[in-house]
């Protein structure tokens, strides 16, 4: 889940790294009020959880209380990417110096964190990783063992910094590594971190995300920060397919069949969950096949949940026909999985022979489900046929 | 008694159907809840449970033998064994 950056600069404020002066309001009064307690100019930034606040709009300068007021109003109104702001951040504005970036992200592919550093901030990590790789440092640490300072000190030292700034930003660094570990993060990043002209630094802007996982655990901040339990902070609102798709998940204890992802193509898709069905999505659209949904369905659930889960596919207008392939299973039964499907085409009218493009699930009781399979006509294939050969033949179906 | 549904089908004789002990029994071993007691103690089939037959046998172990039948309909109705 992510943070909006009053919550990311409050978090890492409570972590003991300095920040800037200011704080959020909803209404201009509030905001107005802000800019009083800063006594000094201001920056006001919109609080959506999108991008392009600069370009859009919302973000603004204001030099006393009543300009902050006035331009909070507006900036709260300004819908961006199709985001109302939640509030303002009203931020004193501080004299840079120097712009430094410090971040922590997860690395999947390693299973560890790594820290990033880099002494050209205040623009996308990325671009400087693509232009100027020499100016970032790396540091992968574990998220079990204690963190030492000197493993921050590294990476802020591999890009050239050194004297006091090392020694200021080492701890800064150290803080946030820990604050990672800490708080369940999936990412946490400071852009810029600033030196000031007295030599002190301070985060100016801040972005955090939390793992999903990890809410019940990180219950006490999220209740201080007053993030709601309801609040999904995804990029975007769950449409009536993916919310139809949950309910289905609902029904029963039994399996997983739903946590359905909607796209706009013409392949729907009931596929394996976990790295498969990521693996088989990449692959449709690999061979040219346009999905009609990222879907879940996995744990052997019931053949009503499958049924119900290949029906609202099948179902979402644009879809010419339906592909069911996993990895090979063995907690997910081959023949309850195609008794679903196969429900789901007759009660909707619909022959199997004609609306499932390929049934590619080998494994627990497939014997019994290439029965049924046979008895409906449905093209299947067995484990002889790799992943990638049966996303090309559900793509080619269409 | 019979009961079908698309994939499955369940035949119990009367005897047992009738029988308010092995009509419990049926309802508490399985793990689908196709088998269910009626007022009287006597067995209902739940009939939109029938497809949800995972094929266990724990029904037929617990009746009398070949009073309880559970029918692969996709296979011809054979019996499972």
């Amino acid at each position: 889940m992510r943070f909006y950056e009053y919550e990311s600069k409050e978090i890492i404020r409570r972590g003991g790294i300095p920040t800037s002066k200011g704080g959020f309001g909803r209404t201009a009064e509030e905001a107005r009020a802000r800019a009083e307690e800063v006594d000094g100019p201001v920056v006001i930034k919109s609080q959506v959880l999108t991008g392009g606040r600069m370009k859009a709009g919302g973000v603004k300068f204001a030099s006393d209380p009543d300009e902050a007021a006035r331009l909070a109003a507006e900036v709260l109104e300004l819908e961006i990417n199709g985001h109302m702001p939640r509030g303002v951040l009203v931020d004193g504005r501080v004299e840079v110096e120097h712009e430094y970036y410090a971040g922590v992200v997860w690395d999947g592919l390693r299973k560890q964190p790594v820290m990033l550093f880099s002494d050209m901030g205040g623009i996308d990590i990325e671009e400087v990783a693509q232009t100027h790789p020499d100016h970032v440092g790396r540091g992968h640490f574990s998220n079990l063992l204690p963190f030492s300072d000197f493993q921050a000190k590294q990476v802020i030292a591999s890009v050239g910094v050194s004297g006091s700034d090392l020694n200021r930003l080492t701890p800064i660094l150290t803080k946030l590594a820990r604050l990672f570990v800490e708080r369940d993060m999936t990412l946490a990043e400071i852009n810029p971190l600033a030196r000031l002209a007295d030599g002190t630094f301070v985060a100016v802007d801040a972005h955090m995300e939390m793992e999903n996982e990890a809410r019940p655990r990180q219950k006490a901040l999220l209740d201080e920060l007053g993030v709601g339990e309801d609040e999904t902070r995804e990029a975007r609102e769950p449409t009536a397919f993916e919310i139809a798709g949950e309910e289905i998940d609902r029904q029963d204890h039994r399996g997983v069949a739903g946590n359905v992802t909607e796209f706009d193509g013409n392949l729907g898709l009931v596929i394996g969950a976990g790295g498969g069905s990521l693996t088989l999505f990449d692959a449709v659209r690999a061979h040219g096949g346009k999905p009609a949904d990222y879907c879940e369905i996995g744990g052997n659930p019931s053949v009503r949940k499958t049924c119900g889960l290949a029906k609202l596919v099948l179902s979402k207008p644009g879809v010419d026909k339906v592909a069911v392939m996993m990895s090979i299973v063995s907690n997910t039964r081959v023949d309850i999985v195609a008794r679903g499907v196969i429900k789901a085409c007759l009660e909707l009218g619909h022959d199997p022979a004609e609306k499932i493009a390929i049934f590619r699930i080998p494994g627990a009781w497939e014997e019994e489900g290439f029965k049924i399979l046979e008895r409906y006509g449905v093209p299947y294939a067995d484990r002889t046929v790799s992943l990638n050969e049966a996303a090309r033949r559900a793509a080619e179906a269409v | 008694m019979r009961s079908d549904a698309l994939f499955i089908g369940v035949e119990v004789d009367e005897d047992v159907a009738r029988d308010p002990q092995l009509a419990a029994r049926l309802a508490e071993v399985c793990p689908v809840d196709i088998y269910a007691t009626a007022e009287d103690g006597t067995l209902r089939i739940v009939e939109e449970n029938l497809d949800e037959c995972v094929l266990c046998r724990l029904c037929i172990d617990a009746t009398p033998p070949a009073t309880v039948r559970v029918l692969k309909l996709y296979e011809e109705g054979a019996v499972l064994a």
